[in-house]
């Protein structure tokens, strides 16, 4: 029997994070009452005509530049016909020939043999993306159904990917890589439970070594990481049963339940809508000002992943704390900006980032992360905190409490220390001397070491002095006198 | 002192306007003599379909206020306007003559009619057209029928009959209408009154309920050039709402209108003047032709050779443009909704189905069938290439004149019920307006007298984009030495 493999092709929708609608004024927005994020043109009434939001378009295009898709020089708008009552016009603005944005690829990371280990990266290739306008939401009742316009008209860009993707890991792969860059960039939050990135999926199986295409499955509105996921699964191994039993898949669109688990037809190529596409005309062709773009382009971050680079390359930051530092854009500002305030010791500053603030704003909040703008605990604090650590005016372990007392109520480190009276003591030079003494006793292998030149030897006795001194003692002191005796002996 | 109502009815707009600077006469006297008028004629001619005289009044009286409290007023401040009702306007009604609209209100106000409120001009009534704007003699009104003010036997032209009756028969100064395929032109043509088709993008189409949006323009109605001129400098200019609208300088017509000019070269189109055309229409065009000549035109016989493909290219434009915007009439939000619908498919197609009338619903047809996969390429994509060498064709013509002279129709007005069940010769009469829409460019229908059965004929003059200064100069210059002075017996 012929070994198998799946073809995936991705339709993302995200919806871009602009003020205003697509086409009018209107503001945009999530869980607002219904029908009030609404005005005479995205309720289709008659007269009223479509006004391009520019915000949108430089939002797509931003989306373009990141992933290095060609701006092309004129793109222009059609309308898809259809007759929905979630749609306010009956026809849907769409970019149906001109894209704004032609090809480009986006860089995955698969999985990695654990979660502290890098996985591997591709590059999956992009066949456009356009802009268009989302549609309401309907809700049935028994009898009535009920339709709220709120969405209706928001910028939505839909990425089509080339059939690159071989797994539902690596579908969901290219999804978290889009959101980490989009978010990253400001393009889209990319909230999944609140629609804001959506996903259709075109699946087929055949045998490895066949180079043409079997007939597609595409599966509609899969709108969870999980349930992307879980529908590529199931229809991969339901095509490849049916492949093995002999018989043929047919080309249609599938439904995902994702109660049952499975996938079953909505209706077949010949039922496909006629969508009676042709070019606007209230809405002229757009020639964007190259130098426009350009401005765009600079004000880019960089790409996540090659951040992630730089930051193991320059600071020689783990992994562990790299994919979290930099899969998440607001922990990587903020590292950013303690780095920029210090300028010194980035993989302390990166431990607290990445374990010690992650901890408190997952214990503030109880579900999730405290938000970062709820975060008290300012950058320039936590820079602040890491120096006087390393002028040995406070310890690392002192500074667990600190670090606590500063998340909470916002204060800086020192005056922390002040009002709970934390110090880094100066330590009676006798008691001192004898800690080090019993601990140096305690280990005469590692002294040795120290006396053969291994300087890193010597931090096997700090420890146990840093507890007989309770953290107080400061370490820079507790280094020297531990030379000196070590060297004596 | 006061003007006597008859003399209100007689003056042309600009001398109306001119009375109320000097104090010779209020908004209201003006407004009343109007509406009386209405009242006592209307019942014949049906070229309203709404008024609302106590809204009309206190909005005369509040311009009687602002010029009794010495504001600084527009030289038309007071003046009302007849309003084709396919124009939006807060608080009134936007039925475009359809069933599927008969109960909606208008939550906003358009640029034109911004712009009107703004010159303190008085919106006064809707009036009557084809529905949608789809037809040539108003015949197509879901409300009522509209006859013509010279015969009431006779259609007034259409789609903006009623804008073109109620002025003819002096129900209101002037008004506005909206010009797709002639739809302003071919109606002053059978009515005797002075129509212009602004170039496409002069005026904002925010506002205007679309039947075709590459096609559409509103227009002013009038008695003369000069008030004509005068409307369409009101509601000129640009407008960030409307993004096919014309960002450019403009030059206000009514100004450029009375500037020194030589008179120039006026192009004769023979695919214009071939068969097909009313003997009598024939011979008021060669006297409109003398009259040129005899006011130092130089005339040139020239070829639009494309003409012939004018037809059948904009009824796939137009159907195909208006079958999409008309699909926000689905019984869903604010439209007639059907009783009957058993789910909500039916609800279309029962909502729609008793909402719009027999020739909206050809015509969506027609264009769904244009549009549809596998026939793009044939009809619609082709069509837009045609018409960019009818468009060029005029372009051409236009290194060699300065404006092209043509009947406005190839018959005076045609009985009511004539052509009503033959859709091909209801669109041939629409023949010789049809190209300048599908260009873009000026048209203005000027009366130039009455056919043997009293019917008025009228010509028409198209323009260079833009031109309408020009334009109507080379109007008026005809209109200076030949006034239409005959009025319809009512």
């Amino acid at each position: 029997m012929p070994e198998y493999e799946a073809v995936i092709g991705l339709e993302v929708h995200v919806q871009l994070k602009t003020a205003s609608k697509m086409f009018t004024d209107a503001p945009t927005g999530f869980g607002q009452p219904p029908n009030s994020l609404t005005n005479a043109v995205v309720m289709g009434l008659p007269g009223t005509l479509p006004v391009l939001n520019k915000g949108a378009i430089e939002q797509a295009i931003k989306f373009g530049l990141i992933f290095g898709s060609e701006i092309p020089e004129v793109f222009q708008w059609d309308r898809k016909n259809y007759f929905y009552p979630d749609s306010p016009k009956n026809y849907q603005l769409t970019q149906m020939d001109a894209p704004v944005c032609v090809g480009g690829e986006v860089e995955i990371e698969l999985a990695g043999p654990s979660r502290n280990q890098a996985g591997e990266h591709k590059v999956i290739h992009l066949d456009h993306a356009h802009l268009e306008e989302d549609v309401g939401k309907l809700t049935h009742f028994t009898k009535d159904s009920l339709v709220d316009y709120n969405r209706a008209g928001t910028p939505l860009l839909e990425i089509v990917t080339k059939p690159d993707l071989h797994s539902a890991e690596e579908a969901v792969a290219l999804l978290q890589s889009i959101r980490m860059h989009l978010m990253s960039a400001g393009v889209s939050d990319c909230d999944m439970e609140k629609g804001q990135m959506r996903c259709d999926a075109n699946v087929s199986v055949r045998p490895k070594g066949q180079e043409a295409l079997n007939p597609r499955a595409e599966m509609k509105n899969l709108n969870s990481i999980t349930g992307v996921k879980n529908a590529i699964s199931y229809e991969i191994k339901r095509q490849t049963r049916v492949y093995e039993k002999g018989g043929t898949v047919a080309q249609e669109t599938r439904r995902w339940d994702a109660d049952a688990g499975h996938t079953s037809s909505m209706r077949s190529k010949e039922e496909a809508h006629d969508y009676r596409y042709f070019p606007d005309p209230d809405l002229l062709p757009v020639h964007f000002p190259r130098d426009r773009i350009e401005e765009l382009q600079a004000e880019l971050p960089e790409g996540v992943f090659d951040l992630q680079r730089r930051y193991e390359k320059d600071f020689g930051l783990p992994y562990t704390l790299t994919s979290v530092i930099c899969y998440d854009h607001e922990l990587a500002a903020y590292f950013e900006e303690a780095m920029t305030d210090y300028g010194k010791n980035p993989k302390a500053l990166a431990n607290y980032v990445a374990n010690e603030l992650q901890r408190e704003r997952s214990q503030a909040e109880g579900d999730g992360y405290l938000p970062m703008e709820s975060v008290r605990l300012k950058p320039d604090a936590l820079a602040r905190m890491v120096r006087l650590i390393d002028e040995g005016k406070l310890t690392k372990q002192l500074a667990k409490d600190v670090l606590v007392q500063m998340f909470l109520s916002g204060q800086e480190a020192q005056s922390v220390m002040d009002e709970k009276g934390i110090k880094v003591e100066e330590q009676d030079a006798g008691e001192l001397e004898q800690w080090c003494r019993d601990a140096v006793a305690g280990n005469a292998i590692a002294a040795q070491q120290v006396r053969d030149g291994n300087d890193k030897a010597i931090n096997s006795f700090i420890g146990p002095v840093m507890k007989a001194s309770r953290g107080k003692a400061n370490p820079q002191a507790v280094r020297e006198v531990l030379l000196k005796i070590i060297q004596e002996g | 002192m006061a003007m006597e109502p008859q003399s209100i009815l007689q003056a042309s707009a600009f001398d109306l306007g001119k009375a109320l600077h000097k104090g010779e006469t209020t908004s209201r006297e003006i407004c009343s003599a109007f509406l009386d008028r209405v009242e006592a004629v209307d019942d014949r001619v049906g070229a309203f379909l709404s008024i609302d005289p106590e809204k009309v009044l206190s909005a005369a009286d509040a311009s009687d206020a602002r010029r009794a409290a010495g504001e600084e007023l527009s030289p038309l401040d007071g003046l009302p306007v007849g309003i084709k009702d396919v124009i939006a306007i807060e608080g009134e009604s936007l039925t475009c003559a359809s069933r599927i609209l008969e109960q909606f209100k208008s939550p906003y106000t358009g640029m034109v009619g911004n712009k009107l409120l703004a010159a303190g001009l008085i919106p006064f009534g809707r009036l009557n057209m084809d529905e949608f704007a789809m037809g040539s003699s108003t015949e197509n009104s879901a409300f009522k029928k509209t006859g013509n003010p010279w015969n009431s036997d006779h259609a007034p032209g259409g789609s903006s009959g009623g804008s073109a009756a109620a002025v003819a028969a002096r129900q209101c100064p002037w008004s506005l209408g909206s010009d797709t395929g002639g739809s302003i032109r071919q109606p002053a043509a059978f009515c005797g009154v002075v129509g212009l088709k602004p170039t496409y993008g002069r005026v904002s189409r925010f506002g205007l309920v679309a039947f075709a949006s590459s096609l559409d323009q509103i227009g002013p109605m009038g008695r003369s050039v000069e008030d004509v001129a005068a409307l369409l400098d009101v509601i000129s200019g640009h407008d960030p709402m409307d993004s096919t609208s014309w960002a450019g300088e403009l030059e206000p017509a009514s100004v450029q209108l009375h500037m020194p000019h030589e008179p120039g070269t006026l192009g004769l189109p023979r695919e214009y003047f071939g068969k097909g055309i009313d003997p009598e229409v024939r011979e008021h065009l060669d006297k409109v032709i003398e009259a040129y000549e005899g006011l130092g035109y130089t005339i040139k016989e020239i070829s639009l050779p494309h003409t012939e493909l004018a037809v059948p290219t904009y009824y796939i434009i137009a159907t195909a443009e208006a079958s999409s915007n008309l699909s926000r009439y689905d019984g869903v939000r604010y439209t007639h909704r059907s009783e009957k619908a058993a789910d909500a498919v039916d609800l279309y197609y029962q909502s729609r189905g008793e909402g719009f009338g027999a020739e909206v619903k050809r015509r969506v047809i027609l264009g769904s069938y244009v549009l549809s996969s596998g026939y793009y390429d044939a009809y619609y994509k082709r069509a837009q290439q045609v018409r960019t060498l009818i468009r060029d064709d005029f372009l051409k013509a236009f290194k060699e004149v300065d404006a092209i002279l043509t009947p406005t129709t190839p018959t005076p007005a045609f009985r009511i019920g004539e052509k009503i069940n033959d859709p091909i010769s209801m669109y041939l009469a629409d023949i010789f307006t049809i190209s300048v829409n599908l260009a873009g460019l000026p048209g203005l229908s000027m009366p130039c007298g009455l056919s043997s059965k009293g019917l008025p004929i009228g010509f028409q003059l198209i323009g260079q984009p833009f031109a309408e200064g020009a334009l109507l100069q080379t109007g008026l210059a005809y209109e200076s030495r030949h006034p239409f002075t005959a009025e319809p017996e009512l």
